[in-house]
């Protein structure tokens, strides 16, 4: 279980379904650890101001995570939080261990453009 | 001055002294904002454990910073996390921060509170294998190293506590140092020894990081010979230390050679109404109830000098 206000991905089925549904998809895969906490953080505080973008958690340890876990984008990782972007339900981007909000800025103006106003 | 942006004092980090701070001064009912770059709670959110803290048997660290920025906001507190200082004036009667965000905040006292960072190697590879490898975090990405062969990098009690820790894991943890001796307490050191697990390069540092999607080794510098050897594994774990945050502070408070800021036994800094508390204060000893201590002791300094402003 994952202590945060974002929205929870529980399986790989609702997964395709929502980056099938929204274009930017933003998806911080991890557990309650010192790494992955301060980038649930920063999803909650971006998620108010990057209002054409959604952002979801999901429980790394949830072996329905292997969508993220086995993705191509994140063979090699080894570090916790796995964190993907998804534009037009293709996995565009992923970075492993904890990132800093202007690393996640970065990212995400770069992948799906800036927050309007 | 009536401004909704203008604050009694400013604290600028939000670790626990930081945090102690705010509680102390919007307790003592003062217009108190709380801004940090990161997640209240700063560098004790990165401990699994805190066993030490006096009132509590175990707790977390991250549900620890999390009740204390509770506690603040309880009190009246304003806690903004995340949040990009670009400028700030320290000088004067009314200081100012601006945030990223575009804002300006005054105030007319200011606790800075930035703590520390972990030391890095600043090494070849560093940043390309973070994440695929080369970690600084046993309990986040220990699992990782199940059944595997790695470096532990440092001499210290968190290296040598962590190293103990990671044969939950690996099969074999060397431990590299560049000393001849552990600058660890000798129950750290003695516990090390005796795990059969483990194995110590001394006098030697890690020269650089090699692979090629996820890390295969390191090269080991001898620092006495300057031999260097390569040494494949498959996980590095850093624990050197840690450096103060306190960089944008050059020039503007005093500092040290280490970086460190100079406060007075009041947590008082070279500039009136400026005060300074918690890990990034030259000091001997950094633990969270050391940085407990110093916001305690700056909260009421800072407030003793906005009572003499009153009483002017």
């Amino acid at each position: 279980m994952l202590y945060t206000n974002l929205n929870h991905v529980e399986s790989a089925a609702q997964l395709e379904k929502i980056i099938s549904e929204n274009e930017n998809v933003m998806v911080c895969c991890g557990r309650m650890g010192p790494m992955c906490i301060p980038v649930y953080d920063i999803m909650e505080e971006l998620e108010k101001v990057y209002t054409h973008v959604k952002f979801f958690d999901m429980e790394f340890d949830n072996p329905e995570a292997q969508i993220i876990r086995n993705a191509p984008l994140t063979r090699g990782f080894m570090g916790l939080p796995y964190t993907v972007y998804y534009k037009n339900g293709e996995m565009v981007k992923a970075t492993t261990s904890i990132q800093s909000m202007p690393q996640v800025k970065a990212i995400l103006d770069s992948e799906f453009g800036q927050p309007t106003a | 001055m009536e401004n909704s942006n203008h604050y009694d004092v400013i604290i600028l980090g939000g670790g626990p002294a930081g945090l102690t701070a705010a509680i102390y001064l919007s307790r003592a009912r003062l217009k108190t904002l709380l801004l940090t770059d990161g997640t209240p709670g700063g560098q004790m959110t990165l401990t699994h454990e805190i066993a030490n803290y006096p009132g509590i048997e175990k707790i977390n660290g991250y549900m620890l910073g999390s009740v204390m920025k509770k506690q603040a906001a309880s009190f009246g507190a304003v806690v903004k996390g995340n949040t990009e200082i670009i400028s700030f004036a320290f000088e004067g009667a009314t200081k100012s921060v601006t945030t990223a965000d575009g804002q300006t905040y005054t105030s007319d006292a200011v606790i800075l509170a930035p703590g520390g960072r972990s030391r890095t190697l600043g090494v070849p590879g560093e940043d390309t294998f973070k994440g695929r490898g080369i970690s600084y975090c046993a309990t986040c990405d220990g699992d990782f190293f199940t059944g595997k062969e790695i470096v532990v990098v440092g001499g210290g009690n968190s290296a040598l506590e962590e190293a103990v820790s990671l044969t939950k894991y690996a099969t074999k943890v060397t431990v590299v140092h560049q000393f001849d001796h552990f600058q660890a307490f000798q129950y750290a050191v003695d516990e090390a020894k005796a795990n059969p697990k483990i194995s110590f390069v001394m006098s030697s540092t890690i020269a650089s990081f090699y692979g090629d999607e996820k890390l295969e080794g390191v090269t080991i510098k001898n620092l006495d010979t300057g031999e260097e050897t390569d040494f494949s594994t498959d996980g590095v774990f850093i624990f050197i230390g840690y450096v103060p945050n306190t960089e944008w502070l050059k020039g503007v408070v005093n500092i040290n050679e280490r970086g460190e800021i100079i406060a007075g036994a009041d947590m008082s800094t070279n500039l009136a109404g400026v005060y300074a508390a918690g890990d990034a204060n030259a000091k001997r000893y950094r633990q969270v109830t050391t940085a407990v201590a110093d916001g305690t002791i700056a909260a009421m300094a800072a407030a003793d000098y906005l009572h003499s402003l009153k009483r002017r």
